[in-house]
């Protein structure tokens, strides 16, 4: 592993942190309305107002604030709710990982599914299993979640195929079963596209991988076609789909917010909407930050997985 | 092997016999009839080679022949036998225990035919374990270090252990080859094993095809463009055209009397170094697949052609009386009377005129790394050019040869400027070339114009042949719309084409149109020194011959230097005055292109040329091998540069001091240690590497 | 697009062999087939819809298809056929909208950092990894908290949120073709950059473009679709299928027609424009080519 490498990419990411809290900060301090009147309405006295901009530190210049916030950012403090006064790192933290816990069972589902199917087509290409695979992927692509989830919950909460909770989540130490049977609907509901999309990837890589010059070499060796998958054609066929996993976990991210609105799962993504609602200054700051974040490092999980993976890669090179 | 087969062998029956085989591909528009009616035999111990050039169908018999043509193509007719079995009715399992164990198919281009993600050594074991049911993991691993060290891979085990990417091309193509042979194959079927390869590195592999015959008494099935190739390695020829088997016999045979117009015109356009051999384009094209012509294949293109020729089916005539020898021809009789020949080249003597471009020292170092990487101090740049300098006259062709990556090309680019200089100076005209005022440098650009080796990439493929032409002649000239529509038509008549191509795109023309039109754009330009980067490495042999006559005629009419970058020694000698031989950055040795030729040579140059196979099956010269590989232009070697694979090595002065580019008369310059008579001197025995 | 520059040098006498291979393309023509009368009937709009979208026919709420109303009504007794037509309008607006901002910020970039390399490519695209850095749906939140939410704002946020994965597939198909010969031959030639960028690189990018484009306009449609179920779309009483769908979803036991013909609509172009954009795959930016001898 090179490290300059590996330092290169922490770099680029911790900027792309730096850089993103800053916009973050810039569009949010140009919203209209002040923060003084959202927690005191309207109504406010001139006094009151100039109270709660002094608590809440917005009297002090634009840099002082804006260093602040980013410090923040780094140090995992956003600051207090507008609206409860609660540190918002307190209540982030639990629907976070709620959140997580919804997206990686998704995710595990995207791959559970979508890979064997994407392999199915490559390997059957042209003929029946490909047309069918491939056909039904363009449905998935074309649904968003939102009616995909409310389809779900139409068809499957309610009689005569009550079979799931209409929503709400369940920690898993009150029953793994429990917990699984409520994430299960939003995270089928948020997997529509994202497993279309991985199905297809999958596919056309492993078709590309399959009409390579290596691949005729290990048939002319007369290795069973069972072998050709999966010893030759799936590792190099694969990489790619490492990549793309990484970009839908950013998808996902975004289609929490109305996956967890529509299933009224307590995470980060109902949170964003609320907060933006209620005009929550710091809570829509941290929503929008603190995904984004998790995308970054998934970005660079994926990168470091790659080049461990690929032989080929020439660190350090791009 | 069982009794049965011991004794068919033993009464001469052929390994493999392919009979009367029909290969039809079906297209969007129609099939493709890419093979009709080809017979061949291999024999134990026997190398049978297929010559033929692009759209032959040359490998398309390989593949049928190990039934892996693509999904939409099939064996309509004929038969294929290996040793008894019908492979054409084998059955899935069948197939795959013959695959690999008992035919092995060695595929061309091993860069990308081994799996870049499975270990050398993994990827031979395999074969090994499907086959031949090691007793132990231990007793395959010894069967793979035997295999890889059969192949003469440095250091079996260390090569085992690596990946793909981390081997040179040339030891790429003997892992290839490793695979191959790893369950003691009886047939080896080569495709294009050495296209790809240099010329060095070419001489070394079929060397050790040669050596591994005798040991595995395999029969083998070489496939290739290369006629030389064939001359050198194998016992019998066919030769393929168009999808059909238009002559075959012993190579001796067909090499010194040659019963086909095809093969005779073939060998005609081959060229061959330091023989004065003018060669002879074959005139006009190889026909469409799917609209196959009646009678002779080959009759369009035929100056023995007859109306007999034109109808019915032409078969295979006899040769000689034992049916080894075959033409499919009618007139074959006449054919062997009055052969198609080659020409003696008569050198037309140049008016050498004023110095036009002058390099001096010149350096062109790519990848200096970024700011992080030199700090850290573990990063040295590429010295593509390593200290270069040349001078390039009025009306003079000068041939830059050396193989791949010796910075031949990146010297061409940067002298028109198309690379920044990390060192020297290019001087045009006496002017140094980086500070010319902005007039200056429009004319230097109307002045040097390049042309380059692959002749699709070098036209946009979004304009027309016009718009491609004309753009120089507007940027440069000041004719109005109508004169350089005039001058359109005017060039691309210089370069035989006709006015019915301007409105064509690219992609609707052959390599060789192609090319034309990329030589007609340089020579609107009316340029006085053109760079040729490898202008005909990509065309089909007889292709290539009507092009270089073009270039020389061009070169004539014009007045034009020409700076000829070439990897193969025998287009500089068509076309050049003065030749420049580059290793590893620096030009090694230089003088009049008949000179290079003789002694005294510089030892690479020595190497080079022995290394060239030639079209003489007896070919009786000097075989100089190189050991290892070119090393890293990274990190070249101290001293003279040659030293690490040098056969003529003195001893630590050449480790130590880079030896001065000195003259040995008449302009001949070489940089080597050794002196005058050393470098004359016959070498004793094969040099080769260890 | 550019393409027709091309052409129009050639005095246009013959049809080039690729808008042959266009129109004969089977996934072409089917995506075409589904979305040309989706897009019809949006421009055509007031002029086919039976009735006033926003008009309320009280006594007939939640009918349903087949009567008076060919599709049915809405809770308030809208046609349900008019406000999909009308609505239809504000998403393949916001589509092509959002589509042809992306391309007109990202293609420059795109073309810029693949042609100058180096530095500027460097700088350029880390600005865009950041960008996208961002997932997709919640810049366009972020965007749209800042902003007043309407149709321009929304074109706008998916714009830029699209800009940079244009520049990215702009930036790899100029990488590539800048190390064609040809341009190599036009800069041996001394050719101005701006001719090299628009004349000789320009024309051959535009496959990977176009294809990249194409997926994006169903993209596009998808979010703001989205964002409009979150109510920050164009708002009511403007038909938009977004908007609709989430209505429809409080009133799904009343009548489920009401969620089922946006979302029907919705899926058809979305559908219509992944279709297209493989055809175009196919014949313009072959990547998986099934080459023979």
């Amino acid at each position: 592993m090179n490290y300059l490498y590996l330092l290169k990419r922490v770099a680029i990411a911790g900027l792309s942190v730096f850089v993103v809290s800053s916009v973050v900060f810039g569009v949010t301090t140009l919203l209209p309305g002040s923060a003084a009147n959202i927690v005191l309405g309207t109504e406010a006295t001139e006094e009151a107002v100039q109270q709660v901009n002094e608590d809440l530190g917005l009297d002090r210049p634009v840099y002082v604030q804006y260093l602040d916030f980013v410090g923040g950012v780094f140090t995992g403090d956003f600051g207090e709710s507008l609206i409860s006064g609660q540190p918002v790192a307190e209540i982030l933290w639990p629907r976070l990982l709620r959140t997580l816990q919804l997206a990686v069972v998704a995710m595990l589902i995207s791959m559970v599914v979508a890979i064997p199917l994407g392999i199915v087509a490559a390997a059957f290409r042209d003929r029946a299993p490909d047309f069918l695979i491939t056909s039904g992927s363009y449905v998935g692509l074309s649904i968003p979640s939102f009616v995909s989830a409310t389809l779900l919950l139409l068809f499957l909460t309610t009689p005569p195929l009550a079979l799931f909770p209409k929503g709400g989540y369940v920690p898993p130490r009150e029953g793994l079963v429990e917990w699984f049977h409520h994430l299960l609907l939003p995270a089928l509901a948020m997997n529509t596209v994202i497993l279309a999309y991985v199905l297809r990837q999958t596919r056309s890589s492993m078709v590309e991988t399959l009409e390579s010059d290596y691949i005729r070499t290990a048939r002319l060796k007369g290795v069973a076609e069972r072998n050709v998958l999966f010893k030759h054609a799936l590792r190099n066929g694969l990489l790619p789909t490492i990549t793309v996993l990484a970009l839908n976990f950013g998808w996902m991210m975004g289609s929490v917010v109305i996956i967890e609105q529509i299933f009224a799962y307590p995470g980060m993504g109902e949170m964003i909407v609320q907060a933006i609602e209620n005009r929550d200054l710091p809570l829509i700051q941290a929503g929008i930050l603190v995904p984004t974040i998790a995308f970054i490092t998934a970005n660079f999980a994926a990168d470091v997985i790659y080049t461990m993976l690929d032989p080929r890669i020439n660190l350090g090179e791009e | 092997m069982s009794l049965e087969q011991q004794n068919r062998r033993a009464e001469g029956d052929p390994l493999l016999s392919v009979d009367s085989v029909d290969v039809t591909f079906e297209v969007a528009d129609g099939t493709i009839r890419a093979l009709r009616d080809v017979s061949l035999d291999v024999r134990s111990g026997e190398t049978v080679g297929i010559a033929g050039e692009s759209g032959s169908g040359k490998s398309t018999l390989a593949l049928a022949i190990v039934r892996y043509l693509d999904a939409n193509g099939r064996v309509d007719a004929g038969s294929i036998t290996f040793d008894g079995t019908d492979l054409l009715s084998a059955s899935r399992g069948q197939l795959r225990s013959i695959r690999g164990n008992r035919i092995a198919h060695v595929a061309q281009n091993p860069a990308t035919a081994l799996n870049p993600s499975m270990r050398v050594g993994a990827q031979v074991r395999e074969a090994i374990e499907l086959h031949q049911d090691p007793e132990s993991t231990a007793a395959a691993d010894e069967r793979v270090y035997e295999v890889l060290d059969q192949v003469n891979l440095p250091d079996p085990e260390g090569i085992a252990r690596r990946y793909p990417h981390e081997l040179s091309g040339g030891q790429q193509q003997r892992a290839l080859l490793a695979v191959g042979l790893s369950c003691n194959p009886d047939l080896l079927i080569l495709d294009e094993p050495t296209t790809g390869l240099d010329v060095t590195t070419q001489a070394k592999f079929l060397d050790l095809v040669e050596d591994l015959k005798a040991e595995y008494d395999a029969g083998i099935l070489l496939i290739t463009h290369n006629l030389g190739v064939i001359a050198q390695i194998a016992d019998r020829v066919n030769i393929l055209y168009a999808g059909e088997m238009l002559e075959t016999g012993p190579v001796e045979d067909v090499f010194t009397e040659p019963a086909n117009p095809y093969t005779q015109a073939l060998l005609a356009t081959t060229p061959e170094i330091a023989t004065n051999k003018d060669v002879k384009p074959i005139p006009g094209r190889i026909p469409e697949l799917d609209r196959i012509p009646d009678g002779c294949i080959f009759a369009d293109r035929c100056a023995f052609a007859t109306e007999e020729c034109r109808s019915g089916d032409v078969g295979m005539a006899a040769v000689a009386e034992d049916r080894a020898h075959e033409s499919r021809c009618l007139h074959w009789e006449e054919v062997v009377a009055n052969p198609v020949v080659a020409g003696e080249r008569e050198r037309v003597e140049r008016t050498r005129g004023e110095a036009i471009m002058t390099v001096s020292d010149l350096r062109k170092y790519y990848d200096e790394g970024t700011f992080v990487q030199n700090l850290l101090g573990d990063h040295e740049p590429v010295r593509a050019v390593d200290g270069v300098s040349l001078t390039i006259h009025e009306s003079e062709a000068v041939g830059l040869v050396g193989e791949s990556g010796c910075g031949k090309s990146t010297l061409g680019r940067t002298l028109l400027k198309l690379h920044a200089v990390t060192d020297g100076r290019i001087e045009y005209d006496g002017r140094d070339i980086h500070d010319l005022s902005k007039q200056e440098l429009n004319e230097f650009h109307s002045e040097c114009q390049i042309i380059f080796q692959d002749p699709e990439a070098s036209l946009n493929p979004s304009k027309t042949v016009r718009a491609i032409v004309e753009r120089p002649l507007k940027l440069f000239g000041d004719r109005g719309p109508e004169a350089r529509d005039d001058r359109v038509v005017e060039l691309l008549d210089q370069v035989n084409l006709g006015a019915d191509i301007v409105d064509k795109r690219p992609q609707e023309l052959s390599g060789g149109q192609q090319q034309r039109v990329g030589i007609a754009r340089a020579f609107a330009a009316d340029p006085s020194l053109i760079v040729l980067d490898e202008p005909v490495s990509s065309l089909d042999v007889s292709v290539q011959a009507s092009i270089l006559n073009l270039l020389e005629d061009l070169c004539t009419e014009y007045g034009t230097s020409y700076l000829l970058i070439s990897h193969d020694l025998s287009v500089i000698e068509a076309l050049c005055d003065r030749v420049a031989v580059m290793y590893l950055g620096e030009i090694i040795e230089t003088g009049a292109t008949d000179r290079i030729f003789d002694p005294p040579y510089h030892p690479y140059t020595r190497a080079l040329l022995s290394s060239i196979p030639s079209l003489d099956p007896h070919d009786d010269r000097d075989r100089i091998r190189l050991d290892g590989d070119v090393p890293d232009a990274r990190d070249p070697p101290t001293g003279c540069s040659f030293h690490t694979r040098c056969p003529q090595k003195i001893g630590e002065v050449c480790e130590t001091e880079d030896p001065p580019l000195d003259d040995v008369g008449d302009g001949h310059a070489v940089s080597c240690h050794l002196d005058e008579a050393e470098m004359s001197d016959p070498l004793d025995a094969d040099i080769t590497g260890s | 697009m550019a393409t027709e520059d091309a052409t129009a040098e050639t005095d246009g006498e013959r049809l080039p062999p690729i808008v042959t291979a266009l129109a004969t393309n089977r996934r072409i023509l089917v995506g075409l087939a589904l979305l040309v009368p989706v897009v019809v009937a949006a421009i055509l709009g007031e002029a086919v819809a039976p009735y006033d979208p926003t008009e309320t026919h009280v006594a007939q709420r939640y009918a349903g298809p087949g009567g008076q109303f060919i599709l049915g009504t809405d809770h308030l007794g809208r046609d349900l056929l008019s406000r999909v037509i009308l609505g239809g309008r504000t998403s393949l607006l916001l589509g092509f909208g959002a589509t042809a901002l992306g391309l007109t910020l990202g293609v420059p970039i795109g073309l810029l950092a693949g042609y100058v390399k180096g530095r500027t490519d460097e700088v350029l695209m880390r600005v865009m990894d950041i960008i996208i850095s961002v997932p997709t749906l919640l810049l366009g939140l972020l965007i749209l908290v800042a902003l007043p939410s309407n149709i321009v704002n929304v074109i706008l946020a998916i714009g830029v949120v699209y800009a940079p994965r244009i520049a990215r597939v702009t930036r790899s198909a100029t990488l590539s073709v800048s190390e064609q010969e040809y341009v190599l031959a036009a800069r041996a030639r001394g050719e101005s950059n701006s001719y090299i960028l628009f004349r000789e690189i320009l024309p051959n990018v535009t496959g990977p473009v176009v294809v990249e484009g194409s997926v994006r306009v169903g993209y596009a449609i998808m979010i703001g679709t989205a964002l409009s179920f979150l109510g920050l779309g164009s708002g009511p009483p403007n038909p938009d299928w977004g908007f609709m769908i989430a209505t429809a979803r409080e009133h799904i036991y009343q009548t489920p027609w009401f969620l089922i013909w946006p979302s029907l609509a919705l899926l058809v172009t979305v559908m219509a424009t992944n279709v297209i954009g493989d055809g175009l795959r196919d014949v313009l930016d072959p990547r998986v080519t099934g080459e023979r001898q």
